[in-house]
C-alpha cells in the first residue's frame, strides 16, 4: 500500500506497528508538496526541518517504548489561520506578512501533544473571507481535480492538500462553510463541529460567533480520530462548551443508520442547483434509505433569510476583529515616514494590506453597527438568526439529522465568480444556517456529477453535541459508496488520467 | 488660557448647576480584567503582558471572576439593582493605546444599576442617585515625547505601555444631580470622597487618584434659576485630586456663567483641567462624537450571577459609611454638631484610630479638629496626610493625662513630631519639654516670685486669693512654661497661707 493513499488510521497503525518510520511518511508527503505543490499551489509556507524533526520525535517515542496517540506520525497541513509559535502566520493576507506568533493556538498544542506531524500552513482566502481561495493576497490554489476549477474556500489550501495526497490530515475553520464547501468541490471529507466544541483560542478570528476550527481528511474515521484530538474544552475560550466530546470515533467506525430519521431540507434545492448535484444528492438519499434509514421532507422556512443574515453579522464582526491590524504592533507597516502621524499609518497600513473582499466586508459592518442602523442591519439579522435556531430546533424535534447538497454547484472555475461576490457568496448557501445556529454538520463525497465529472457534497446537519451522529450517517454513506466504487472518491482521482500528474497510480506506489 | 469667568456668588445668584459624575475605580485583583497578567501599578514598560492583553491575533478574553465579584460588591454597596444577566460590548474605535482597536466594556447591560448614596455636607442631606456601575478593561498608557505639552500634539513620537492595557475598572455614573445650588462643588467632592472611602472599606481598590486608581470625569451644566430643562454639560477630565474635584467645577461653573451671561452658548465638549493654573481648556468636541459601534461582545459569555451568590456577597460587605457614623457618634457621645464638624473635616477614620489608640473621643476630637485642623489647612493637605499618626496623637494625650507636659506644652509636642523629631516621647526628651515636677526646683521659683512681688504676696495673705494668678504667671515664666499650674499654685497658697 502507498504511504500517500494511506488513510491517517492506517498510517497511524503502521507507524505504531514499527511498519514505516514517522520520518518516512513524513518524507513521503513532503516529497509529494515538492513535486505537485507548483501546480497545487495548497500551502502558504512548508516547515521541512520542523516536520521532520517532530516525525522523528515520534519515532524515538516509538523506540523508547512509550505508548503512541491514534494519530502519531500523521502529517497535516494547518489552515494558515492557527498560530503556530516560530512559524509564519498570515491568514493569507498581505497585512499579517512577516507576522510570527509568539504562542501556539490551543489546538495547535493538541495536535503537538498527540505526536501529528505539522508539515506547513495552507493557502486560504484573505481572513477566511471567500469560497474560493482567489481572495488569498498571495495566490489561487488551484482544484487538483481541474487546474482550471477553484479548490473552494475559504480553506481551498486544505482541503486540495487532502486531494492532491500531500497530506492525509487537515484542520480548518468554519464561519460559513469554509471546511465544509471546500471539501465538497475537493472530494474530501470536511466537519464542522458543534460551535464551542473545538476551541478559537489562537484562532485568528474572522467572526467570533460563527468561527468554527474543524477536521479536514479523506475519510470519515480520519476526521473523527482528528475531531477527538482537537475536541474538548478550553479554559482559554470563554465561549468554549464544557461537555464531553461525543464518542465521534465510535461512531465512524460503526457508521449505521437503520432506524434513523433523515430530513431533507425543501428549501435547499431547485433553481440554482446544478443538476448534476440534485441528482447526486438524490442518489444518496435512496442509498441511505436502502440502508434502513427513513427519509422525510422538512421546511425550515426561515433559511431562505440566511445568508442575508449571516451578510450583516458576520461583516459585523469582522470590522472589528480586523480592527487591531493597525500597523501600531505587528505585521505590516506603511507611510511610516516620520512625517506621517499615526493615523495616516494606519490609513496607508490598511489601506495596501487589505484585499478587496476584506475591504468590502469590513465597510458593510461598519455601516451595520453604526447608530441609526443597528436596530435595522444587526438588530433584525441576530432576530433572523434566532429564528433560524428555532427552525432548526423543530426540525431536530421530528428527525435526527437534516441533509442537503453541501453547496449548490460543483466547483466553479477560477475567475469566474471573482466580479460577482453574490454569486461566490451563494457557494455558502446550504453550509450557512449551521453557522448561524451554532450547531455542527459534515460534508461528505457522494459522487462526481454527471454534467462535469466533478465531486459533488453531501451535507449532514445534527444538532448541538450530536456531533457522533454526523460520523455514523457519514461513515454509512462512505461504506456503500466506496464499496459501489470500488476505492475511495480520491481514488478515483489518483486513478485518473486528470490525476496523472499526482503520480499516485496503484502501480507506481511508493511502497 | 484662562477664560473670562464670573464670581461665583454672582454665577449661583443667576444659575443652577447640575452635576453629572463619572468615576472610574481600577480594581485592586491579582490579575487583569481578561488575562492571568499581574495587574500591578508601575513595573518595566510592557513586562505585564501576554497574548491576550497585547491583542495579538487569534487571542482571547476570559473573564476575571474576582472582578466581576468586586463589580457587584461595589454596586451592592451603592443600593444599586444586581443584574441577572448581563453582557459586555466592543467599543470600537482607533487609538493606539487600545490593542485590539475596540474597548471591551459593558454599555446597555451594566451589572449594577439604580442605586443611590446619601451624603451629608454642612449638616444638608443630598441623595445622589447612580444610574450603574459596570465594568471595562483600561487601555495602555500612551507617553508623547518631544514637544512642550506632553500631550499628543506636537509630539515627535510617542510610546505606548501595555501594562495597564486590560486593567479592570468599575465605572460608576451617577443620574444627573439637582438641587445642589452653590455647594455643588462640595456634594461633589463629597462624593469622590464617600467612593474613596467605600472602595477602600470592600477591599476593591487602592483608589490613589494621583496613580489614577481613581479618576472622576466631571459633568456640569447651568440652567437659569428655576428653569427646569438643562443646559449643554462640559465633561472635565485630568481631575486627580479631591480638592481637584472642586476646584475645577467651581471654575467650570463660573467659566460657564460669564458665557451665558455674555450670551454666548456653552459648547458640548470635554474640557481638560490645568491643576497648576486652575483652569479648563477645550479638548474633543462631544458634538463631533465618534460612533463607537457598540455590539455585544461575541468572544465573552454573558454574565449570569446567581441570587444565591449575590445575597452571599452581600454579607461580606463592610459597615457602610452612614451606619457607621451613627455607630460612632454614639459610642463617643458627639453632639450632631461635633459629629458634624468631625465629619466635614473628614476627621471620623483619624479619631477613631486615636480613641483606638487610648485617648478619650473628646480629646481625639480636639486635638484632630483644633491644632492639626489648623496646620493640615496651612499646608493644605488632608488630615490623614498629616506626618504624625492617631497613636501618636494618643502619645501625645497620655503625656498630658500623665502630667508630663501642659497642653501648651503639648502643641508643641506635636510641632515636633510633625517635624520629624520622632515619636512624642522622644521630641519631650530632645526638646526638654517635660513639665517641672520637682518641688524643690518649684518651691525655689515661687520663693523667687514672692520675692519680688512682695505687693501681691502681701494680698494673698489677706485672703484675695485671686491675686495668685499673678504669682503662678511669674513662676510660669521663670520656668518657661513647662510646670504643672495647679501644682504652682497649690505652692503659692501653702507658703502664703
Amino acid at each position: 500500500m502507498s504511504i500517500l493513499r494511506s488513510t491517517a488510521a492506517d498510517l497511524a497503525g503502521s507507524i505504531a506497528a514499527g511498519d514505516v518510520s514517522a520520518r518516512e511518511v513524513t518524507q513521503a508527503h513532503l516529497d509529494q508538496i515538492g513535486a505537485v505543490d507548483g501546480a497545487v499551489k495548497a500551502f502558504l509556507h512548508v516547515d521541512t526541518d520542523r516536520a521532520l524533526a517532530a516525525a522523528d520525535a515520534v519515532d524515538a517515542k516509538r523506540a523508547a517504548g512509550e505508548k503512541l496517540g491514534p494519530l502519531a506520525g500523521v502529517p497535516l497541513a494547518m489552515k494558515d489561520i492557527f498560530t503556530l509559535k516560530g512559524a509564519p502566520t498570515t491568514c493569507g493576507s498581505r497585512i499579517l506578512e512577516g507576522w510570527v506568533p509568539p504562542y501556539n493556538s490551543t489546538i495547535t498544542d493538541k495536535l503537538l501533544d498527540a505526536g501529528v506531524v505539522v508539515l506547513g500552513k495552507t493557502n486560504m482566502d484573505e481572513f477566511a473571507m471567500g469560497s474560493s481561495t482567489e481572495n488569498s493576497g498571495y495566490f489561487t490554489t488551484h482544484n487538483p481535480w481541474d487546474n482550471t476549477r477553484i479548490p473552494g474556500g475559504s480553506g481551498g489550501g486544505s482541503a486540495a492538500a487532502l486531494a492532491a495526497f500531500e497530506s492525509p490530515l487537515a484542520v480548518g475553520t468554519d464561519t460559513g462553510g469554509s471546511i465544509r464547501q471546500p471539501a465538497s468541490v475537493t472530494g474530501t471529507v470536511g466537519v464542522k463541529p458543534t460551535y464551542g466544541a473545538t476551541s478559537r483560542y489562537g484562532v485568528v478570528a474572522m467572526a467570533s460567533s460563527l468561527d468554527t476550527p474543524g477536521p479536514c481528511a479523506r475519510t470519515v474515521l480520519d476526521a473523527a480520530l482528528l475531531h477527538s484530538v482537537i475536541a474538548g474544552w478550553d479554559p482559554r475560550d470563554s465561549t468554549s462548551i464544557n461537555a464531553p466530546v461525543p464518542d465521534v470515533v465510535g461512531a465512524a467506525r460503526h457508521g449505521d443508520v437503520r432506524g434513523l430519521k433523515i430530513g431533507v431540507v425543501t428549501e435547499f434545492g431547485g433553481e440554482g442547483y446544478q443538476p448534476g448535484v440534485e441528482q447526486r444528492f438524490r442518489e444518496a438519499l435512496a442509498t441511505l434509505e436502502g440502508l434502513g434509514a427513513e427519509i422525510v421532507e422538512v421546511s425550515c422556512p426561515h433559511f431562505e433569510y440566511a445568508l442575508a443574515a449571516y451578510y450583516l453579522i458576520m461583516p459585523s464582526e469582522v470590522s472589528s476583529n480586523l480592527a487591531r491590524f493597525d500597523a501600531m504592533r505587528y505585521g505590516l507597516r506603511v507611510g511610516d515616514d516620520g512625517v506621517n502621524g499615526v493615523e495616516d499609518v494606519m490609513n496607508l497600513t490598511r489601506g495596501a494590506g487589505f484585499g478587496s473582499e476584506a475591504k468590502r466586508r469590513i465597510i458593510i459592518g461598519t455601516y451595520a453597527l453604526s447608530s441609526g442602523y443597528y436596530d435595522a442591519y444587526y438588530g433584525s439579522a441576530q432576530k433572523v438568526r434566532t429564528l433560524i435556531t428555532r427552525d432548526f430546533d423543530a426540525a431536530f424535534g421530528t428527525v435526527d439529522v437534516l441533509v442537503s447538497p453541501t453547496t449548490p454547484t460543483t466547483a466553479f472555475t477560477i475567475g469566474e465568480r471573482v466580479d460577482d461576490p453574490l454569486a461566490m457568496y451563494k457557494a455558502d448557501l446550504c453550509t450557512i444556517p449551521s453557522n448561524l445556529a451554532g450547531n455542527c454538520a459534515i460534508s461528505i463525497p457522494c459522487g462526481l456529477s454527471p454534467d462535469d465529472g466533478l465531486p459533488v457534497g453531501f451535507q449532514v446537519m445534527a444538532p448541538a453535541l450530536a456531533d457522533d451522529r454526523l460520523y455514523r450517517v457519514g461513515a454509512a454513506l462512505e461504506r456503500e459508496l466506496t464499496r459501489r466504487w470500488g476505492g475511495g472518491m480520491l481514488d478515483q482521482l489518483a486513478d485518473s488520467d486528470a490525476g496523472a500528474y499526482l503520480n499516485l497510480s496503484q502501480a507506481g506506489g511508493v511502497r | 488660557m484662562t477664560a473670562d469667568v464670573l464670581g461665583y456668588d454672582e454665577a449661583l445668584a443667576a444659575f443652577d448647576p447640575v452635576l453629572g459624575l463619572e468615576v472610574h475605580v481600577e480594581l485592586n485583583t491579582a490579575s487583569k480584567m481578561f488575562c492571568g497578567c499581574a495587574n500591578a501599578f508601575g513595573g518595566e514598560p510592557n513586562t505585564q503582558t501576554c497574548p491576550v492583553c497585547l491583542g495579538l491575533p487569534g487571542s482571547l478574553p476570559v473573564v476575571n471572576a474576582t472582578a466581576i465579584e468586586s463589580a457587584i460588591r461595589i454596586g451592592l454597596a451603592l443600593n444599586c439593582q444586581i443584574a441577572d444577566w448581563c453582557r459586555f460590548a466592543r467599543k470600537n474605535y482607533f487609538y493606539p493605546d487600545m490593542t485590539k482597536d475596540f474597548q471591551t466594556s459593558q454599555y446597555d447591560e451594566p451589572i449594577a444599576f439604580d442605586g443611590w448614596v446619601d451624603l451629608d455636607v454642612d449638616g444638608e442631606t443630598f441623595r445622589i442617585e447612580i444610574e450603574r456601575a459596570h465594568m471595562e478593561e483600561d487601555a495602555g498608557k500612551l507617553v508623547h515625547v518631544g514637544g512642550s505639552t506632553g500631550r499628543i500634539g506636537g509630539a515627535e513620537y510617542s510610546l505606548v505601555d501595555y501594562n495597564r492595557a486590560g486593567t479592570p475598572l468599575v465605572e460608576i455614573v451617577t443620574r444627573p444631580i439637582t438641587g445642589t445650588g452653590a455647594k455643588a462643588p462640595q456634594v461633589a467632592k463629597a462624593y469622590v470622597s464617600f467612593l474613596r472611602d467605600l472602595m477602600l472599606s470592600l477591599g476593591v481598590s487602592d483608589v490613589r487618584m494621583e496613580q489614577g486608581s481613581l479618576r472622576c470625569d466631571a459633568n456640569v451644566s447651568l440652567m437659569p434659576r428655576g428653569a427646569t430643562q438643562f443646559g449643554l454639560r462640559t465633561e472635565t477630565k485630568n481631575v486627580n485630586s479631591l480638592r481637584s474635584v472642586e476646584r475645577a467645577l467651581t471654575y467650570e461653573i463660573q467659566r460657564q456663567a460669564a458665557v451665558l451671561s455674555g450670551g454666548g452658548k456653552v459648547h458640548q465638549e470635554t474640557r481638560h483641567w490645568h491643576e497648576d493654573g486652575g483652569y479648563t481648556t477645550p479638548g474633543r468636541s462631544k458634538e463631533q462624537a465618534e460612533d463607537y459601534r457598540y455590539f455585544p461582545e461575541p468572544d465573552l459569555v454573558p454574565v449570569a450571577p446567581s441570587r444565591e451568590w449575590v445575597e452571599q456577597l452581600r454579607g461580606t460587605l463592610p459597615e457602610l459609611p452612614a451606619v457607621r457614623r451613627a455607630r460612632l457618634q454614639g459610642e463617643w457621645g458627639f453632639t450632631d454638631l461635633e459629629l458634624q464638624d468631625a465629619v466635614n473635616a473628614g476627621a471620623l477614620d483619624v479619631i477613631e484610630a486615636t480613641v483606638a489608640a487610648g485617648a478619650s473621643a473628646q480629646a481625639a476630637r480636639k486635638w484632630w479638629l483644633t491644632e492639626l485642623a489648623r496646620r493640615a489647612n496651612e499646608a493644605g493637605v488632608e488630615l490623614g496626610e498629616l506626618a504624625i499618626t492617631p497613636e501618636q496623637v494618643a502619645q501625645v494625650q497620655a503625656l498630658v493625662d500623665a502630667g508630663t507636659v501642659n497642653d501648651k506644652l503639648a502643641r508643641q509636642v506635636i510641632e515636633g513630631v510633625l517635624a520629624g523629631e520622632g515619636s512624642p516621647a522622644d521630641v519631650v526628651a530632645g526638646r526638654g519639654l517635660a513639665v517641672v515636677s520637682d518641688d524643690g526646683a518649684l518651691s525655689a521659683a515661687v520663693d523667687a516670685a514672692i520675692a519680688a512681688n512682695p505687693d501681691v504676696a502681701q494680698r494673698i495673705r489677706e485672703g484675695k486669693l485671686q491675686a495668685a494668678g499673678a504669682l503662678i504667671g511669674a513662676v510660669m515664666k521663670d520656668l518657661r512654661g513647662q510646670a504643672d499650674a495647679a501644682r504652682v499654685r497649690e505652692l503659692v497658697l501653702a507658703r502664703l497661707a
